[in-house]
């Protein structure tokens, strides 16, 4: 049976692989190697300077800024993104009138699901010119309603001090829910006889949802923990197209620093590789973060 | 009435621990409004800015800068047609799909093959290989950036269809060939060995017998890919400079909201958003079931 073997693996394997050479392998060495000079513009010039772009890139404060609002993203977007998403996958789960032991899902949880899930499939470019609509201040729908009812209405993302909260309730808005459906698919599997039992004796709807459902959850809720971590790191297309990192660079993120550093008006490939490279390794270090501070308080069942 | 007779039977079976169930139960009857009411406004959060947005599509420019909650006046389909024509949202329409055709095909073809040979033969240098392939999904796109833009400019492929589908499917090859590996080595090896026994060949084997087994791992990680690709926003923003005869959808939307900062023309773009965003909708509700299943199984591998 081992006639025949080589030629297929061969077949097989070979194009993938030189595809994701080409286009993937190369291009992640070669960052690397560019970050270490000062190519400029779009001249063949590239000398090797060593660590002095990162050593520059310790005194920019435009990084710093843009690294700081990152760091504001990752603290606050999965947070609440996966308390949003838990709470309304319990309620939809478990929040129906229970006819026996209160474990049925609401009526019309189907709809909600399918409401709920409708902007993860929507392109992330929709979401962003849409929302820009809708914070606009003269014609926006949400000052609209705030004028309404006698508010004062804000510039929002024309405001140094909003806007960044404003890109940042969006993120939040687009991904609940996918978590919800992401946790819902995962407390279908726990069993039902485990919730039945428990408000038998009486527990409530909060204990329970502490003390059985986010244990049982655990490995769903870390997965969810690591995306999101990736994705607070990003956010490059919302802010892009929402405020383009102002006001006064407010709204800054590390993805757009890098973008504009490369392919700005000043085409500064070895600075912006060096960027590239800092935002991989605090990557690489948020996940293994959360990976191993989910690692230590889970909690082993069967 | 069936329900209130129910939950009596059900107070009557349970005797002694009647009593204890009367808080827990009250609570949840409160608990029961109070959910519906989150729900229905997590609901309207996320319905709302899509209905303002198909309705202002209808509008006039008056009516938009005026009112913006209110109703259009008429039915305006001139700014669909002005969408459609003038800013080229139909043009872009079909060069996405033109794209994410070629592409998506590219990623199956490539990734299953991959993921079988990973799955199911033993050679040297196997596992290398396999976390060669799936290291690349720790790796941010930001990183590859520059020169991704350099190697796609010197294989003479910027700015090009076939330049897009080509790197598409290269950056979608980590998570395919790694949830493909998984799940070809779900499938019994019995089926294979009987096929090879009885004189199949290995290309065939994959062909006839492989490949039919894995279809609804196929069909999970297609649709991933297919909305990963669609949405794709950086990668051509780097390659597709320049001629914006051949952009994609995003690309084409971006342009006429800058195209509209200037001209003024709101209900054109909101008739652009809105026809980019029917197909995907019309997508959602046909296969949602498949799409809520495939996007968290992609997920949770």
């Amino acid at each position: 049976m081992r006639h025949g073997k080589y030629p297929l693996i061969i077949t097989f394997l070979l194009p993938p692989l030189a595809l994701y050479v080409l286009f993937v392998i190369s291009p992640y060495l070669q960052a690397f190697q560019i970050s270490t000079t000062s190519w400029l513009g779009y001249s063949a010039q590239a000398d090797p300077v060593g660590l002095a772009n990162f050593r520059t890139m310790l005194h920019d404060d435009r990084v710093w800024n843009a690294i700081g609002n990152n760091a504001i993203l990752l603290a606050v977007v999965p947070v609440l993104t996966i308390s949003l998403g838990l709470f309304f996958a319990t309620m939809l789960s478990m929040g129906g009138r229970g006819d026996r032991a209160g474990v049925t899902g609401v009526r019309g949880s189907a709809f909600y699901r399918l409401v709920y899930f409708f902007p993860q499939v929507l392109p992330v470019v929709i979401i962003a010119l849409l929302w820009r609509e809708i914070y606009h201040p003269n014609n926006g729908l949400l000052n609209g309603l705030l004028r309404a009812v006698g508010l004062p209405a804000p510039t929002w993302l024309g405001d140094p001090r909003t806007a960044f909260w404003c890109v940042l309730a969006v993120m939040v808005w687009s991904n609940v829910g996918f978590y919800v459906v992401l946790f819902g698919a995962a407390m279908s599997a726990i069993p039902r006889d485990i919730y039945e039992a428990v408000l038998l004796d009486g527990a409530s709807r909060w204990v329970t949802l502490r003390r059985i459902t986010i244990p049982l959850l655990w490995d769903t809720v870390q997965v969810a923990w690591i995306y999101l971590a990736i994705a607070a790191l990003d956010g490059f297309i919302l802010v892009q197209l929402m405020t383009n990192g102002g006001p006064n660079f407010s709204s800054d993120v590390i993805g757009l620093r890098m973008y504009e550093t490369a392919f700005g008006s000043e085409s500064k490939f070895g600075y912006a590789s060096a960027i590239g490279v800092v935002m991989f390794f605090l990557t690489l270090t948020v996940a293994v973060l959360a990976l191993r501070a989910a690692r230590r308080e889970r909690i082993e069942h069967s | 009435m069936t329900t209130l007779d129910r939950s009596t039977a059900t107070d009557a079976e349970l005797g002694p621990t009647r009593r204890d169930l009367g808080p827990a139960r009250r609570e949840r009857g409160v608990v029961n409004v109070a959910s519906h009411g989150f729900l229905v406004v997590w609901g309207a959060l996320t319905m709302l800015p899509l209905l303002w947005m198909f309705l202002s599509s209808f509008k006039s420019d008056g009516e938009i800068l005026s009112d913006p909650w209110g109703l259009p006046g008429a039915l305006r389909l001139e700014n669909w047609a002005r969408a459609w024509t003038e800013a080229h949202i139909g043009r872009y329409f079909l060069n996405s799909a033109i794209v994410v055709a070629g592409s998506l095909t590219l990623t199956m073809l490539l990734g299953a093959t991959a993921a079988y040979v990973f799955a199911r033969y033993e050679f040297r240098g196997r596992q290398v290989v396999y976390y060669l392939f799936v290291g690349g999904m720790m790796f941010p796109v930001f990183l590859a950036l520059v020169p991704l833009f350099f190697v796609v400019r010197n294989a003479g492929l910027l700015g090009t269809w076939p330049g897009l589908m080509l790197v598409y499917a290269a950056y979608s090859l980590p998570f395919t060939v790694f949830f493909l590996t998984a799940f070809f080595r779900t499938l019994p090896t019995a089926v294979a060995e009987a096929a090879l026994i009885d004189g199949c060949g290995h290309f065939r084997l994959f062909f006839r017998v492989m490949l039919p087994m894995a279809r609804p791992g196929l069909i999970s990680v297609a649709i991933f890919n297919f909305l990963s690709h669609w949405n794709q926003f950086i990668l051509p923003q780097v390659l597709m400079q320049g001629d914006d005869s051949k952009y994609v959808l995003a690309q084409g939307l971006t342009a006429l909201a800058v195209s509209q900062g200037y001209q003024g023309d709101f209900s054109g773009l909101f008739a652009g958003l809105t026809i980019a965003t029917l197909p995907v909708l019309v997508v959602y509700a046909a296969f949602q079931r498949q799409i809520q299943a495939g996007l968290t199984a992609g997920q949770l591998k």
